[in-house]
This record gives structure tokens, sequence and C-alpha cells, in this order.
């Protein structure tokens, strides 16, 4: 048997609680080297995404008119964006799985800002996201889509999807949270198939039933994929848009906000007394 | 500081909707021991934990844990405290350098410090050579241990272990308790809940036996032995027919009159006198001449202790289920076998053997299967 002696005195110990900055890194650390060191994360998610892709590019793509420009133009964008939430709920698995073994009780019982913890998982997850969306984005090249705007809006529109990536992983670590377990986690991110697919996403709104466009039109996804899709395309009417570029980006930004500010306090407060 | 007692609960509540997990639970915890919580499934050792740990927080009642009232200032009880839960919170894609590491950056420790510091954890707890591995290679034991190294790399005042060793195979069990009485003999304080007498025996200076929410009973596991039965002498024969006259001639030797169970071919007379009994046991079955499988002398059961105490034996379908099921942890992941399973599984992990006699006497009897 291994002989142990644990001596508290060889350990020099903190003079001060950790910061939020550390505190958040040191979390976000953990996310990234996990995502990092486990490929299947990413050539899963990568796979599926491109899957979908390639479905609605090859198989439903020739069936639907999406106006002035090819389709695989008009859907590419929405795609990037709908796949926020796809990621997003793998993130709300994740947290789900912590809480489920003992991975939170530890963090929890740590002299650390609970804030700090839970906006350094939030800013890692985001910071992956960014990587499945490049991959995404370039797997919509290979397939066809060419951004008809200048670079710069090109660009403009990545980061843009990562705002809301950012936004909506509030909302996937507060479902993570009170979901509690892995299969929970699972159960409640059937949530974003009608928040993906009753949007300007895959198809234009007004093909929608009537009663059902009021809903499509408003919901904070098809305002971000008009916000990404204007700026993808160079000018909102090629997306069958009225309004201005400026008009989708602020109006985008507000809903991000909005999120942030809903799902951010309740992440917290659910995280605090989880 | 020193006489400020490292736990002080006072008639500490608790309920999770209707099921009340904690019902005024006392509890004084001085500093310099090793407290053991010890109970049945669904007693409230692991809620008083939570609450200690500042996981939960209490209904009502008064806690202090190092002096600091856990309901006013939590933040400053994690700043003393260390947690090891019922599961090894460790992250398998980082190495268990890097999962040390960051648990130190998280205790405020400088990156140069978290890195000395789990040099020195990692070493101690006999893991430098699988530091630099990912945890996913770890066997279950050397994750636990990890773990504890976790808890430990802050420094804490006071070590808190939910039920430290369950589902551990009992050589990973027995270094996992080398380690946890390395760390006592270094200073550091101990609270620790468990549903087995034995490893509260092997660690513990004090028992609180806990049911229902309620400290039942309180002292060093050789009061609580003695307060709640006696040990007993144990003997399994070959052939069933011979029960009755091992009974007969051997019932002498004990306290109480010896029980016969005939399913198992076993009989348990309760006796006072530990070693010289069991010696004159053999003698006594050599001059029958009847064959015996197996004899030994057995600490009582925590079934058996709990029988003593409350009257009753141990309900494990019994409604106190709220450690587990609303308590945030995983229901059916938790606790592993039962103690009444213990007492009849006999694996007998051999923590202390008794040397002195010829017989195959092991008084870690209790000890209960990996589950």
């Amino acid at each position: 048997m291994t002989a142990v002696t644990f001596d508290a005195g060889q350990i020099t110990p903190a003079t001060r609680p950790a910061g939020a900055f550390t505190a958040a890194s040191a979390v976000a650390g953990r996310s990234v080297r996990k995502f990092v060191r486990t490929p299947q994360l990413l050539f899963i998610s990568t796979i599926t995404g491109a899957m979908f892709l390639l479905i609605f590019r090859y198989v439903f793509g020739g069936a639907i008119s999406a106006g002035p420009v090819p389709y695989v133009d008009f859907m590419v964008p929405g795609y990037i964006v709908t796949s926020v939430l796809f990621t997003g709920s793998n993130a709300s698995s994740s947290v789900a799985q912590d809480m489920e073994e003992g991975f939170t009780d530890r963090l929890r019982s740590l002299p650390v800002s609970r804030a700090a913890v839970l906006t350094g998982r939030v800013v890692a997850e985001t910071g992956l996201l960014a990587l499945c969306l490049a991959a995404t984005a370039a797997i919509g090249f290979a397939v066809g889509f060419r951004p008809h705007g200048a670079g710069v809006e090109a660009l403009a529109a990545f980061g843009l999807t990562l705002v809301f990536g950012f936004a909506f992983m509030w909302m996937f670590v507060w479902l993570g949270l009170i979901a509690g377990n892995v299969q929970a986690a699972q159960g409640m991110s059937l949530l974003i198939f009608p928040l993906s697919f009753v949007s300007s996403a895959m198809v234009p709104v007004d093909t929608m039933p009537g009663w059902m466009q009021p809903v499509a039109e408003n919901q904070p996804l098809t305002v971000m994929v008009n916000a990404v899709r204007s700026l993808a395309l160079g000018d909102p009417s090629l997306a069958g848009l009225t309004g201005s570029t400026a008009h989708y980006v602020l109006l985008s930004l507000v809903w991000a906000a909005g999120l942030i500010a809903v799902f951010a306090p309740l992440a917290v407060l659910k995280y605090r007394k989880a | 500081m020193s006489s400020t007692p490292i736990v002080e609960a006072t008639g500490l509540t608790k309920s999770y909707g209707k099921v009340q997990a904690l019902a005024g639970l006392d509890l004084v915890a001085e500093s310099g021991q090793v407290v053991a919580v010890l109970g049945p499934n669904g007693a409230g050792k692991t809620t008083f934990v939570r609450t200690v740990a500042t996981l939960v927080g209490h209904d009502g009642g008064e806690l202090r844990v190092a002096g600091i009232d856990a309901a006013r200032h939590p933040g400053q009880v994690r700043q003393v405290i260390g947690l090891a839960g019922q599961y090894a919170a460790v992250e398998p894609a980082m190495t268990g350098r890097e999962n040390v590491t960051m648990v130190a950056r998280l205790y405020g420790q400088s990156r140069r410090q978290a890195r000395a510091n789990a040099a020195v954890v990692l070493a101690q707890l006999g893991l430098t050579d699988a530091a630099d591995r990912p945890v996913s290679t770890y066997s279950g034991g050397m994750r636990r241990r990890l773990d504890l190294g976790a808890s430990l790399v802050g420094a804490p005042r006071l070590l808190l272990l939910d039920e430290p060793t369950t589902g551990l195979d009992p050589r990973s069990r027995n270094e996992l308790w080398e380690a946890i009485r390395g760390m006592v003999a270094a200073g550091t304080d101990v609270l620790l809940t468990t549903q087995y007498l034995d490893e509260a025996d092997q660690l513990a200076q004090r028992v609180v036996i806990v049911d229902k929410g309620r400290v039942i009973a309180d002292g060093t596991p050789d009061e609580l032995k003695a307060q709640a039965g006696r040990d007993v002498v144990e003997i399994r024969v070959q052939r069933a027919d011979e029960l009755a006259v091992v009974a007969e001639s051997l019932g002498r030797l004990g306290v109480e009159a010896p029980r016969v169970d005939a399913a198992v071919g076993r009989v348990t007379i309760p006796v006072d006198g530990g070693r010289a009994v069991i010696a004159e046991a053999v003698r006594a079955l050599d001059a029958l001449a009847v064959e015996v499988d197996d004899i030994g002398l057995r600490r009582p059961t925590l079934d058996e202790v709990f029988l003593a105490l409350t009257g009753s034996p141990i309900d494990d379908t019994s409604d106190g289920d709220a450690d587990e099921t609303s308590g945030g942890d995983t229901p059916g992941r938790s606790e592993g076998a039962t103690a009444g399973d213990a007492a009849i599984t006999e694996i007998g992990t051999t923590t202390t053997t008794t040397t002195t006699t010829t017989t195959t006497i092991d008084a870690g009897l209790l000890s209960a299967p990996a589950a």
C-alpha cells in the first residue's frame, strides 16, 4: 500500500481569495481543454452540422425559392445563426453533467465569485462556438455559398453571430442548471427546434401560414438571421427584407442585450442556490 | 481560535418540500479530531455536510463553521473548508496536475504557488507518477485520491468528506483511509459521513449517529459499540444438521442466546471478551469434531447498532431519502449498498487483523462490498 502522509504545512495558502478574472479564466481553461482534447466533440457537431447543411442545400433547396439570390446564399447565413442554438444546447447538457457528477458542488464550495465562474464558462463556450461556426462557414463555402457584400460586412456578420451566441449561451447555461441532469437537459433542448425552424433561417417567412407569420417574423432568431443575412448579402433587399442593414443589426443587438439581461441573472441566481 | 469548535450546529433544520432532511440537528465538533457522521441512507448526513459546505442554506437553527456564521458569511466559510463529495469531482480530460492546479487557482493562489502546491499535494497522495496523465486513465481509487488532493490544495482548516469510499474496492478504500489518516496526523480537522460503522471505527475518534435528521447517539466508536450491541462470534458449519449441536454446546460462551440461521448454515453468539472467547470456541468445536467453514469475531453491524439504539431496524424505504432525491444529488447512484447488505455479504476487508489468534478473525467484516 502506498504510504501516504499529508502535511498541510508544506502548502503555502493564498493570501486573498481569487479575483473574478482569475476565477473566470481558470474555469474557462477547463472548458477549452476539455473541448480541445475531446476531438469527437468538434467532429460530431461539425458532421451533424454539415449533414443538415447538405440536406438543405441539395435535398430541400431545389424546392425552395428565396427570391433574387440563389438559395445557398440565402440559407447558409441563416443556417450558421441556427447552429448557435444547436451548439448551445450541447453546452446545456455539459452544464447539467457537471451538476450530476459533483463538479458543480466542488466549484460552489470554493471561495470564488459564482458570477465569475459562470461568466468564465459562458465566455469559454462562446469561444468554442466560434470554432464550430468557422467550420460550418467553411462547409458553406464548399457547397457554393458566397457573401455578396464587402469582406468587412462578412466579418461583421460572423462577429454578430458570436454576440448572439454569447447571449443565447446564458439561456442554455441556465437551462442546464435547472435541468440538473443530462437527460433532462437534452429533453429541454427540444425547445430549440421550433425556435430554429419557425424563423426566417431556412425559408422566407411569407411562405408560412398567415397565423404563424407574426410569430416567425418577430422571434429573436429571425431578427438575428435578418441582421446576419443583410450583412452577408450586402443588401437586405436581396434577402426579401424592406428595412436597412443598420436597422436589423440594431434590433438584433437589442434582442441579444435583452436575452443577457434576463438569463444572466437567472443563471447566476440558480447557480447560487443550486 | 483554538478553543472555537470547528463545527457548531444548533437545532439545524432543513426541508425539501414535505421531507424533513434535518430535524433539529445538534452537533459540536471540536478542533483536532475526526468526527464521523454515521447513519443509514437518507438519515440527513449528506444534507448536513452540504449545509456545512454552504452548498445549501439551512431553514432554521444556527450553524457556525470555525466560528463563522454560515448563514451570514458563507463566503468566509468557503475559505476555510475543502469538500470531497460522493463522486470524484475531477475533469477527466485534464491531467491530475491540471485539475489540482485549477482548484488551487480558484482558492486564490498565484500561478507559481498553485503549481508548487499542486506538486506537494500530488506527491503526498502518491500521484506524482500519474500527475501528467489525463485523469481519464486513472482508476477509481486514484480519482478519489486526486479529488481529495484538490480539496486539500487550499490547505483548508476543515475537510468535509461525504461518503469518501462509497463504491471503491477494498484496496482503494484502504489507500484512501491511509491518506485521510495521514492528513489528520498533520492536523487538518475532518468531518466525514459514512454508512459503515467500520469506516467510522477506522478513521474517527468520535462518531455521531444520525437518524431522521437528528443525532441519536454520540461517542467514541468503542462507547457506541458497548452501548449498542456486543461483538458476536459467527460460525459457519458445513452440515446444517450440526447447527443445533454447535449452538447448544457453544451457547455457554455467549452472554445472550445464540442465533441460528439455518439458511446460511450460521450460528451467531453475542459475546463479551473477544479473542479469548474465539480461542475457546475453536477448542470446543474441535472437541465436537464439527466441520467448520469459517469462524470469526465481528463487531455489531450498523443494523444491529441501529436496532439497539432505536428499537427498529434500518428502513431504507422510509421517506427520509431527502439527501438523495431532493438534495441535488443523483438519485440511484447514491450511497451504494445499504448497511444491511454489509452484514450479509462478508467480503472480509482485512483492515485490522488480529494476529494473536490463528483463526480467520476479521474485525472488519462490516465493510460493505464495493457497490
